[in-house]
């Protein structure tokens, strides 16, 4: 399963992995703007989990997170959404971004073998750093599960061994410090702390945080092997009337992204 | 008898786990942060210097040691066991509060950071950390929730008259909760220069240690004032729990000594049963919030609900994990009392006593006196008065239809 990560990394191209909050702007529509952002050139796709504290997030997050458990939006009705789009995408890896205490409520055994049986690639847990939850990333790898870990522009070397050790898929790299959403992206700096990332790993690196559009995804993807667009996404989508805008706005927004990417790479 | 305070040596481990409770459960950016601290706060609590200024800081500013004071009149009319007031109201600033500010604000110092941050509930933390800011010279930042504010206005005020800014936090529930999500995110933002300082003994490792080891000044004294005094420590110690440090503080040197009973007094608001509490322990389960695993209030999917308490110091989805793992052990118990009930002990006292309690405290106290009036006269209760009540003034007044 976790094959699918690799091949998302492996497609000569820059790996762009959008991320939308599941079930904002409405339940109904998440799957169908997966598959738009798969059209419009995402390599893989991570999928928000709305928490009610999320600790991490800037503000264009927590609003969506808010919505979409007032929708009734659950773990459970995420890995729903990750089945059906999995009937008519078999190939693009899903990720699942969020927080422990949904995981830790749906149950940290009973949790691995669901997402896997939906079709979920791996995990990654904003508050859960590799020194806790062994019992749920053990259950995770049986189950075929990458567990995704963050490295920080904070984290010392000493860390850095430790989560190049345990992570799995990919090294997702937090481009700075502070919430998703902000705008504080400075690409340049990227390249010393993922040069200190590919000493230890082999395992393709990913960064998020601070990229909006086309033009940042490109100074980013020089350093790195993937870039994630969240809050950018995220907050264009939360502006929909409809399905039809949200899925247009979704397909558009990534392939502007998309050809920003490889017109660099060409 | 140990005339020394006994304490269990065997938690945390290392890691800052009692138990299957506490941990670090936050996001990478913050792992190196919480190094920082532990290695400073392991260097600067062997550091005799330090500790000196600590007590002298305790004794000159905070006013310390608080008296224990015999209510004999509350005693009277319970019919029971001697009730006695840890007089933690009488603090500089008024709560418990400052003996941990006193500690964060100076370790703060001593780690070279220019900016405190913290979060608060009733403004008293806010207030205590403002207080120590204005006096060590730091750039002072408290996040509140908007009800909050709302209700604390007096120590909304107070803390911009010690030159804090008060900024109100509008999402989530609007109270204690999400001012302490807010006051994560301006840490994981300013890391660099800025020191968070967490004011109950909850959060990741090293907080629920260290807030307790600086609360913990309070049950030290309160062992051996009752030695003194007293002749025999209590029968039963009594606090109220939101994250649970005037609690920890008072507990911790006591929880060697078997016969001394140990009760945590929650926030039942309108009763347990209407699910409008805030009784994490009482009535939550394990899970995972604000960096830590503890008790803590959620739904079946995993969300933190809205809690309800009439005060704003205990309404609190989550609690301290040295609390969760005292419970499951065995060694504490805790309970729950309603909005009713802690303003009945705020009027009781105030009336037999003419001691105003904070509405956090007086959850303790109702429950202190239920408890002394089914022991023997020869026995003691004592309850951890862990604030004084001039916050709530215009919460009481609203409440008896009155506006000042
Ligand atoms: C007077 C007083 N007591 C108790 C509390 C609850 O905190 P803790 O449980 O950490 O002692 C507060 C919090 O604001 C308070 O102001």
């Amino acid at each position: 399963m976790s094959g699918r990560i690799g091949k998302a990394f492996n497609r000569g191209r820059t790996c762009l992995a959008p991320f939308v909050t599941a079930g904002d702007p409405h339940p109904d529509w998440t799957v169908d703007i997966l598959h738009a952002l798969v059209e419009g050139g995402a390599d893989l796709l991570e999928l928000g989990v709305p928490f009610s504290d999320p600790m991490a997030d800037g503000p264009v997050i927590q609003r969506a997170s808010e919505r979409a458990i007032e929708r009734g939006v659950t773990l459970e009705s995420v890995l729903d959404m990750v089945s059906e789009f999995r009937r008519h995408d078999a190939d693009t890896p899903i990720i699942l971004m969020g927080y422990m205490n949904p995981v830790e409520r749906f149950g940290e055994t009973r949790f691995p073998p669901a997402a896997a049986a939906a079709g979920v690639d791996g995990l990654l847990l904003v508050d859960c750093p590799p020194e806790e939850g062994a019992a749920l990333h053990g259950a995770l790898r049986d189950a075929g599960l990458a567990s995704i870990f963050l490295v920080a522009p904070t984290t010392t070397d000493a860390r850095l061994d430790q989560i190049c050790s345990a992570a799995q898929g990919f090294v997702y790299y937090v481009s700075f410090k502070g919430i998703t959403g902000a705008d504080r992206l400075d690409a340049a700096a990227l390249a010393e702390p993922v040069a200190r990332i590919r000493e230890r790993t082999t395992l393709p690196v990913a960064a998020g945080f601070g990229i909006n559009d086309g033009d940042s995804a490109r100074a980013v993807g020089a350093f790195t092997d993937g870039v994630v667009i969240g809050s950018a996404l995220v907050g264009r989508l939360a502006e929909a009337g409809s399905r039809d805008e949200a899925v247009a706005r979704a397909r558009d927004f990534v392939a502007s992204v998309r050809e920003s990417l490889d017109n660099d790479g060409s | 008898m140990n005339p020394q305070a006994t304490t269990p040596s065997e938690a945390p481990d290392p890691t800052g786990h009692f138990g299957e409770f506490g941990g670090s459960y936050v996001s990478e950016t913050l792992m190196h942060a919480l190094e920082e601290l532990r290695e400073a706060w392991g260097r600067w609590r062997q550091d005799p210097e330090f500790m000196a200024r600590l007590d002298r800081d305790l004794a000159h500013y905070v006013g310390r040691p608080s008296p224990i004071y015999h209510a004999e009149r509350l005693t009277a009319r319970c019919g029971g066991a001697r009730i006695l007031l840890k007089r933690e109201d009488l603090n500089h600033t008024g709560a418990h509060k400052i003996n941990n500010t006193v500690g964060q604000g100076l370790l703060a110092k001593h780690m070279g950071k220019p900016r405190v941050i913290a979060e608060t509930g009733a403004g008293q933390h806010g207030v205590a950390t403002a207080t120590v800011a204005a006096r060590l010279d730091q750039d002072c930042v408290v996040y509140m929730g908007e009800t909050d504010i709302h209700r604390q206005a007096i120590n909304v005020f107070r803390m911009r008259l010690m030159g804090a800014e008060v900024r109100s936090v509008s999402s989530g529930s609007r109270t204690l909760k999400d001012a302490l999500n807010e006051a994560m995110r301006d840490w994981v933002t300013n890391v660099d220069d800025t020191f968070y300082v967490i004011g109950t003994v909850a959060g990741p490792h090293p907080y629920p240690v260290m807030v307790r080891d600086f609360n913990a000044v309070v049950g030290r004294e309160a062992r051996a004032q009752m030695l003194a005094q007293h002749e025999a420590l209590p029968d039963a110690l009594v606090a109220c729990v939101g994250g649970g440090s005037n609690a920890m503080g008072l507990f911790h040197p006591f929880i060697g000594d078997e016969d001394v009973a140990m009760v945590g007094v929650e926030a039942a608001g309108r009763g347990l049963a209407t699910g409008e509490h805030a009784a994490s322990l009482c009535a939550g389960k394990p899970g995972v919030l604000h960096g830590c695993r503890t008790y803590l209030l959620d739904d079946n999917a995993g969300q933190i609900t809205h809690t309800h308490s009439v005060s704003a110091g205990l309404d609190y989805p989550g609690v301290g994990p040295e609390h969760a793992w005292l419970k499951d052990s065995g060694r504490a118990q805790y309970v729950a009392v309603t909005d009713d009930e802690a303003l009945d002990a705020t009027r009781a006292l105030s009336r037999l006593e003419g001691i105003l309690p904070a509405l956090e405290s007086a959850h303790a106290v109702a429950y202190g006196l239920k408890l002394a009036s089914q022991m023997r006269p020869d026995q003691s209760v004592l309850i951890n008065l862990s604030g004084r009540g001039d916050k709530d003034v215009q919460t009481l007044a609203e409440i008896e239809g009155l506006s000042l």
